[in-house]
């Protein structure tokens, strides 16, 4: 442990654990911090993980973010566009990416915010999340975590498949539905709640349960005792300041890039 | 002999208003921007674009205001995620939409290359996109009796692709890393226009060595224009990657100033003005591979 670990750093161990007991997966993180994450997984706990240099190679070292300088990623396999997609089909993947908007059901927003003919904000648009959602195991992280991204009701455009029988074709559950981790910048939390509400499963440190709730548009459930989210270990900071992130671009993912351990609210 | 063999003019020539128009490529890599060039400079309207996968040339379209109807899965200028031109017609309202998941676009082109009505799929189940597409489920015949979605055979008039080499009879070679959709794009299109890096005579091809690049057969191909550097400022790896600094100024052209500033610099100028305004081709040559 280090005390002067930052909140970025906290969020790419606890991204990490997504992967944990995952096997022999693709493992594809969306966006620095589940990159990261990704990669940590790999190095330090699941091995067999597979993952891509973003583009068209599968790597059997992650690829650290940033300007490559004189690294060469060191290829193992080829993951064209269409065989993602068979990859897909087949399961054998974990996706940890990170959505604007996530509702009680998990399900999640990157399209459009606000009216969909004349939306406040055109985002991306849904790129692969029906699929994904449907298809394989899928975590997300979320770096604000506020009522406009941990939305009341459900999210403005609904782009993955969540944990709402209403919207299952027959109200019946879509055989590889599986959503596992949120990690936010206030808490990890998974669906392990009755009927697979949002429960808190650890919260980051200085973060009490209330602030949380506070920040969500919809009743997390409390466990009894919550624990406060492991710091990433002496080897684990190691991997991504040498490693994964020699350059640091995880700084510019929290304004001020905050210590992990924040002073009580 | 059959020659295939088209220029610009010909290639609008092809071309009419209110036609469904599928472009191939991904984001920022291996678009045929030589040819959404010409049409952005071109009286054409209405256009209902088949762009599943799409970068500047959806936007590029957007700000030209030929785009009637956009069937799209993401647009995206990857390094600069949001395109501006595309995001101020989206939210203005300026075109209609039919978004699609990225492997459920790829499904729709497979149903279509197939001639079939629709392909079964669980992608979508459970989004909002169903709904929105008006698309329909189906039931498995068989003991499961699973709920399916059928994914829409997606077909467009003509398709326009970038190949890194190609000959006069339509034989092409993609050289790149992904060859990515294109293949299925061009095979639900009634017509295919490739624009190629490079023309070049059959033999030149090398297709003993280079089978595995070669998307389909010459029939699928309608026409061939000649358009070297014809991606930019999108890659076409291995011959160019790329062009980061362009994208960043066409990304920050979404102010009208800043749009007149850009269309006079780089679309008014006609397609050799633009790749001189561009940098030229020594520096479009040179630009490198891009890192993620």
């Amino acid at each position: 442990m280090s005390s002067d670990c930052t909140l970025a750093e906290l969020c790419v161990a606890a991204c990490a654990e997504a992967w944990r007991d995952d096997g022999e997966v693709l493992a594809t993180g969306i966006t620095v911090v589940p990159r990261l994450a990704a990669g940590l997984a790999k190095l330090t706990f699941n091995p067999a993980l597979m993952m891509t240099d973003a583009e068209v190679f599968l790597v059997d070292e992650p690829v650290p973010v940033g300007p490559r300088g004189d690294y060469k990623i060191k290829p193992e396999g080829w993951m064209s566009y269409a065989r993602t997609f068979d990859n897909i089909y087949g399961g054998k993947r974990h996706a940890l990416v990170a959505p604007v908007q996530i509702d009680r059901y998990g399900q999640t927003n990157i399209s459009t915010i606000g009216d969909r003919t004349a939306p406040k904000a055109a985002l991306l648009g849904v790129r692969g999340y029906p699929g994904n959602s449907i298809n394989h195991p899928n975590s997300y992280f979320i770096p604000s975590h506020d009522t406009r991204a941990f939305v009341a009701g459900e999210v403005d455009f609904v782009c993955s498949v969540g944990y709402n029988p209403a919207r299952w074709p027959g109200g019946k559950r879509p055989p590889f539905l599986d959503l596992r981790l949120i990690v936010s910048n206030l808490a990890v939390m998974d669906f392990g709640g009755s009927e697979h509400a949002v429960r808190v499963r650890s919260l980051h440190p200085g973060v009490t349960f209330d602030a949380v709730q506070a920040a969500t548009g919809f009743a997390l459930q409390r466990p009894a005792d919550i624990p406060v989210t492991p710091l990433p270990s002496a080897e684990q900071l190691h991997l991504i300041r040498t490693v994964l992130d020699p350059t640091g671009v995880r700084a510019t993912v929290f304004k001020g890039d905050p210590p992990a351990a924040r002073s009580p609210a | 002999m059959l020659d295939k063999r088209i220029d610009i003019e010909g290639f609008l020539d092809g071309l009419a208003d209110g036609m469904t128009l599928g472009i191939g490529g991904w984001a920022t890599r291996r678009k045929p921007m030589a040819l959404v060039r010409a049409i952005a400079r071109s009286k054409l309207k209405d256009l209902t674009l088949v762009a599943p996968y799409g970068g500047p040339d959806v936007g590029l379209l957007a700000a030209t205001g030929k785009i009637r109807k956009l069937v799209f899965a993401f647009v995206s200028l990857d390094h600069f995620p949001l395109d501006p031109h595309f995001r101020a017609g989206r939210q203005s309202g300026a075109f209609a939409v039919r978004e699609l998941d990225e492997g459920l676009a790829q499904w729709s082109l497979r149903a279509g290359a197939m001639r079939l009505p629709f392909l079964p799929t669980r992608v979508g189940l459970g989004t909002d996109i169903v709904a929105e597409a008006g698309m329909k489920t189906v039931r498995s015949p068989y003991d499961d009796g699973e709920e399916l979605l059928a994914a829409p055979a997606l077909r467009v008039d003509t398709a326009i692709l970038h190949v890194h080499r190609a000959d006069r009879l339509g034989n092409t070679l993609v050289l790149s890393p992904d060859p990515f959709f294109d293949e299925l794009l061009a095979r639900a299109a009634d017509r295919v226009i490739v624009s190629t890096e490079q023309l070049v005579e059959t033999a030149a091809l090398d297709l003993a060595a280079n089978a595995r690049f070669n998307p389909f057969e010459r029939s699928v191909v309608s026409g061939v224009v000649e358009a070297p550097l014809g991606a930019h400022p999108t890659g076409a790896w291995p011959d160019y990657g790329i062009d980061l600094g362009h994208l960043k100024t066409y990304a920050g052209s979404a102010a009208p100033e800043a749009w007149a500033d850009y269309r006079a610099r780089f679309l008014d100028v006609g397609e050799a003005g633009y790749l001189e305004a561009a940098g030229g081709d020594a520096h479009i040559r040179a630009l490198p591979a891009a890192v993620y």
